[in-house]
């Protein structure tokens, strides 16, 4: 089975079409998706934008991954539920978008900045926890998972429109 | 009276603006981008305060501190999106004119505009000792009630 027929038998199931059909679920699941958006970018936004050295310079970067990242996680994981719910409801409208494609690339490379982070700057924290300026490697995971997160958010809104189909 | 904000409405969706975002294949989705990225980062802004008001998030730091770190960037958030959001208006002011959700959002909008910049404000600015006090608890509440009613509503807008 190859990924087309998989999402065909996806779509066909009653699940995915009780919430393309319904009047109330499709908003509800859509506009949580959205709102959840203010607390996933607005949290790992914040972390980056301390790893870059812009914003809460005065805060130590480890009490910014200890009390904001765990919040920022609990926002990926809603946004995440709503999403498998929402491409539940319409694999096949998903398959053939352009910006669905690069979306999911793009949250790929997200992970894999933040694993590479996790794996080697921060692993040596302790040394630059107070510093006004990260160190290059801190600052460089923070600014391209701004410009991921920033590319996964734009994608998602421009899926749906049906360019290049 | 009615017949006279329609009006008002129908020249609103006229003007050189909203013409041009409604006959543009790409503007109004590209505007509808940087109006939610401003939501992310606004929602940063609003939520680190308001939840460290509730005794939440980073707890090591007075919500005055936060709150003086992160005015600009709400602030600046606020301005996106209106920058952002009065454009996506202005090119379909008629079908807003008619939309429920609209009204509400500009109603919630107003009150927490002027509720963020007067009361949260003073509240938070206070807040310099790291205890939770029932008067922040309170405002952190009200802000993140009226926020989420501005949202909610925002995107209600395509529905209804």
């Amino acid at each position: 089975m190859n990924l087309l027929e998989f999402f065909t038998w996806l779509e066909s199931t009653g699940g995915s079409a009780s919430i393309r059909e319904s009047i109330l679920l499709y908003p509800i699941i859509e506009t949580t998706h959205v709102l959840t958006l203010a607390l996933f970018f607005g949290f790992i936004g914040l972390m980056d934008l301390r790893l870059t050295g812009i914003a809460l310079r005065d805060v130590p970067v480890t009490q910014i991954t200890r009390r904001i990242q765990p919040l920022g996680v609990i926002g990926f994981v809603l946004m995440a539920i709503t999403g498998v719910l929402l491409f539940y409801s319409g694999p096949l409208r998903a398959y053939t978008n352009i910006f669905f494609r690069v979306k999911m690339l793009l949250i790929v490379l997200a992970g894999v900045n933040a694993m590479v982070f996790h794996r080697t700057v921060f692993r040596k924290v302790e040394t630059w926890d107070s510093a006004l300026h990260p160190p290059r490697g801190a600052r460089l995971a923070g600014l391209f998972s701004l410009l991921f997160w920033s590319g996964v958010i734009i994608c998602g809104r421009m899926q749906a429109y049906k360019w290049f189909e | 009276m009615t017949m006279d904000l329609l009006a008002f409405f129908q020249s609103l969706e006229a003007t050189f603006i909203g013409t041009k975002v409604r006959e543009s294949l790409w503007m109004f989705p590209v505007i509808e981008c940087v109006h939610l990225l401003a939501l992310g980062l606004m929602g940063g802004a609003v939520l680190a305060v308001d939840l460290r008001l509730l005794g939440w998030g980073l707890r090591e730091q007075p919500a005055a501190k936060l709150e003086a770190a992160l005015h600009p960037w709400l602030t600046g958030g606020v301005a996106m999106m209106a920058v952002t959001g009065v454009p996506m208006f202005l090119s379909e002011a008629v079908k807003c004119y008619y939309s429920p959700p609209f009204w509400y959002k500009m109603g919630l909008l107003a009150v927490a505009t002027i509720f963020a910049f007067t009361v949260r404000r003073r509240v938070a600015r206070k807040s310099i000792e790291l205890a939770v006090t029932g008067g922040g608890r309170l405002t952190a509440l009200a802000s993140l009630a009226l926020w989420f009613g501005v949202a909610f509503s925002g995107r209600w807008i395509a529905f209804y």
